[in-house]
């Protein structure tokens, strides 16, 4: 059984799964709505302003929803031990890794593009010029998050308080992300809309060192 | 068996020849004054946690590879005590900076790379008590602590691209900046001085580790 | 609930190309849970064919002894050692994997799929070809097939342990590995997982139980080991083995 295969059963499993209750995409979608209009009571979203702290306030919201709705990912696998059923498959751990990455990168962008449209509304930002670029900034960027933060979900999934530990762990190791995400997006929502290619280029080199680095030490998240 | 004094005289005679040399040697800074004297423990203290950041790297690794719980001991331990070179780097930033720049905290590259880098650390140490089983504790440490130094060179180079794009006061003087010969001999000192403190303390806290790891095998089978 | 109709025994046919299971050599292994110490310095032999009881009070290291087994568990000293027919070390964990299945205290399936969802993941995930018929061909063999497409979490404690050895048996292992099975099944179910491993047994599978007492399961077992705080107390092949029980 191949690699990539194995992670594809994995990840139609996470679908699935999530397919019957839609909790953990109905709760995030609506969570990163309240900290958008939340931020916008913060900061007076006058119309020059707004374009200035839009692409911070957006990040920290894919950030924010990122670090809470990744535990689950884990902690879903401990009732029943389905964990232990994983792990008894002749599959690389890795497999399982990745199909957890893609699940959680796939209904982390599908929140962040149902947020989308509402954020363009609330701060008046022109977002259908620039969405092709867009769609890749924030792929690459959410592709870092979810890798990391997937990996980091597995280690504080033996821990205790691990629904702060997550955040905890997370947020510092992803300032890479939220700085080139933020810095690319602010010049893509300028007037002159550019896209400042040194930025692409941190998201993909993290996106790179991190996914090897979870190639390299999946087996060791798979012990006991 | 060695006297338990001989460690805490040796750290604190070569603490003391740098300070000697900081003060009494080193010439005094034409536009800055005296404040400018702490740069050399800002500098010093910065690579000295780069170096305990690296050994605990390695320690990572080696326990990965083996499970030796030697590594386990000497990751924590040169994890917080780089931590605490850190912490000496972020506060001798401020003190430096309010005198010539009049605000405590500059953004300025450096200062903030290691910033996060204190918080990244930080959280290593949350991970580490917060988890109970000693051989699973050392695992999630150990992989948390390789993904921690390998995001080192993102954080550190991000935050410098940031910076340069929106210009700020640098502390200690940035990158290029010429330095007397005395000086750079007084900086070349103090940081084999605090390399050699930080040696000191990681030996101390990796024997702790051991005889803690050790006791508490010993206790109810 | 009750209104099922009679299983047959579930389908346990011979394993994978009628081969002969794996050994099973387990060397000074010893593994601890933080200043709990469950196994220390177990040395044990299971030969292929073997029906072994693993008798022992609560704490006794049992669960980690099937766990290290079943490669679950990663011993702290030690080395387990799963050799085939000719004696030469099987090197890859995954073709070992292939050749074990575990029946825990949990039913290790998914609540928000279904019976026949459950099965159709593991069987994908190890790999077997005609999954779709071979789960089909299971389920039925459960009595469970009316309720093939209803979510686990709607079955009853005795149908989910039903199901969860079905999918311990799915991909027709040569070692099973039970951790107190009748523990949270009825006595129909009892009946049932005893054909199960009768036909297991005689078909040359090497299966290690672990149990607290006589039952209709315990009625085949070849050889009997009780442990005592991580040690192994005793080992007793022949027919007095079940009496050990």
């Amino acid at each position: 059984m191949s690699l990539l295969r194995a992670a594809a059963w994995v990840l139609l499993k996470e679908m699935r799964t999530e397919w019957r209750t839609r909790e953990l995409l109905t709760t995030t979608v609506v969570f990163v709505l309240m900290v958008v209009v939340l931020f916008s009571f913060t900061f007076d979203p006058t119309r020059e302003e707004s374009r200035r702290f839009s692409p911070g306030l957006l990040w920290l919201s894919f950030l924010f929803a990122g670090s809470l709705m990744l535990n689950p990912s884990f902690t879903r696998e401990q009732a029943n031990d389905t964990w232990q059923a994983l792990r008894l498959a002749p599959v690389e751990p890795f497999a399982v890794l990745l199909g957890k990455i893609g699940a959680n990168l796939l209904f982390l962008t599908l929140a962040e593009w149902l947020l989308l449209p509402v954020f363009g509304v609330l701060y008046d930002v022109s977002l259908l010029r620039v969405l092709g670029s867009l769609a890749g900034v924030l792929l690459l960027g959410t592709l870092g998050l979810c890798v990391v933060g997937t990996v980091f979900a597995a280690i504080s999934a033996q821990a205790r308080m691990r629904e702060l530990l997550l955040p905890v762990l997370l947020l510092p190791a992803l300032t890479p992300v939220l700085i080139a995400g933020v810095e690319a997006t602010a010049g893509l929502l300028e007037r002159e809309p550019r896209l400042d290619w040194t930025w692409v280029k941190i998201l993909a080199g993290f996106d790179v060192v991190f996914l090897a680095a979870s190639y390299l030490t999946s087996e060791y998240l798979a012990e006991e | 068996m060695r006297s338990p004094f001989l460690l805490p005289v040796a750290g604190l005679a070569l603490v003391g020849a740098a300070a000697y040399a900081i003060f009494f040697v080193a010439p005094e800074e034409a536009t800055m004054g005296a404040i400018q004297r702490i740069f050399y423990f800002h500098i010093a203290s910065g690579w000295t946690a780069g170096v305990a950041f690296l050994l605990a790297f390695a320690a990572n690794i080696a326990y990965l590879a083996g499970r030796a719980p030697k590594w386990d001991w000497l990751g924590v331990a040169s994890v917080e005590v780089g931590l605490a070179f850190c912490t000496v780097v972020l506060i001798t930033g401020p003190i430096w900076a309010k005198p010539v720049w009049g605000i405590w905290w500059t953004w300025d590259a450096r200062l903030t790379s290691t910033l996060v880098l204190w918080l990244l650390y930080v959280s290593y140490l949350a991970l580490r008590s917060l988890v109970e089983d000693p051989r699973r504790r050392a695992v999630a440490c150990a992989v948390f602590g390789v993904f921690a130094f390998l995001d080192v060179p993102l954080v550190y180079f991000s935050i410098r691209i940031w910076r340069t794009q929106h210009p700020q006061p640098v502390i200690a003087g940035g990158e290029g900046s010429g330095l007397d010969p005395v000086m750079w001999q007084v900086t070349v000192l103090t940081m084999a001085a605090l390399m050699g403190v930080m040696a000191l303390l990681v030996w101390q806290r990796y024997r702790l580790e051991a005889l803690r790891q050790q006791t508490a095998e010993l206790a109810l089978p | 609930m009750s209104t099922l109709a009679a299983p047959d025994a579930p389908h346990a046919g011979p394993p994978a190309a009628a081969v002969i299971p794996p050994s099973i050599l387990l060397r000074q292994v010893s593994k601890r849970y933080g200043a709990v110490t469950a196994l220390r310095g177990v040395t044990l032999k299971f030969a292929p064919g073997e029906f072994v009881l693993l008798l022992g009070p609560n704490g006794s290291g049992k669960s980690t002894l099937l766990r290290v087994a079943a490669l679950l568990a990663r011993p702290d000293t030690g080395q387990v050692d799963f050799a085939d027919a000719g004696g030469v070390v099987l090197r890859d964990p995954r073709e070992v994997k292939r050749s074990i299945g575990f029946v825990g205290h949990n039913s290790l399936l998914y609540d928000d799929l279904t019976a026949e969802e459950n099965l159709l993941f593991f069987a994908r995930l190890y790999g077997l070809e005609h999954a779709a018929a071979r789960v089909a061909d299971s389920i039925g063999a459960t009595g469970l097939w009316k309720r093939r497409g209803d979510l686990v979490r709607t079955f009853s404690r005795g149908m989910r342990q039903r199901v969860s050895i079905t999918r311990a048996l799915l991909h027709r292992p040569g070692v099973l590995l039970l951790d107190e099975p009748a523990a949270a099944l009825d006595r129909e179910a009892v009946g049932w997982l005893a054909q199960a491993l009768r036909a297991l047994h005689d078909s040359g599978c090497t299966v290690l139980m672990s149990t607290h007492g006589r039952s209709d399961l315990t009625a085949l077992a070849t050889r009997a080991v009780r442990l005592e705080t991580g040690e192994v107390k005793s080992d007793v092949g022949g027919p007095a083995a079940e009496a050990e029980a």
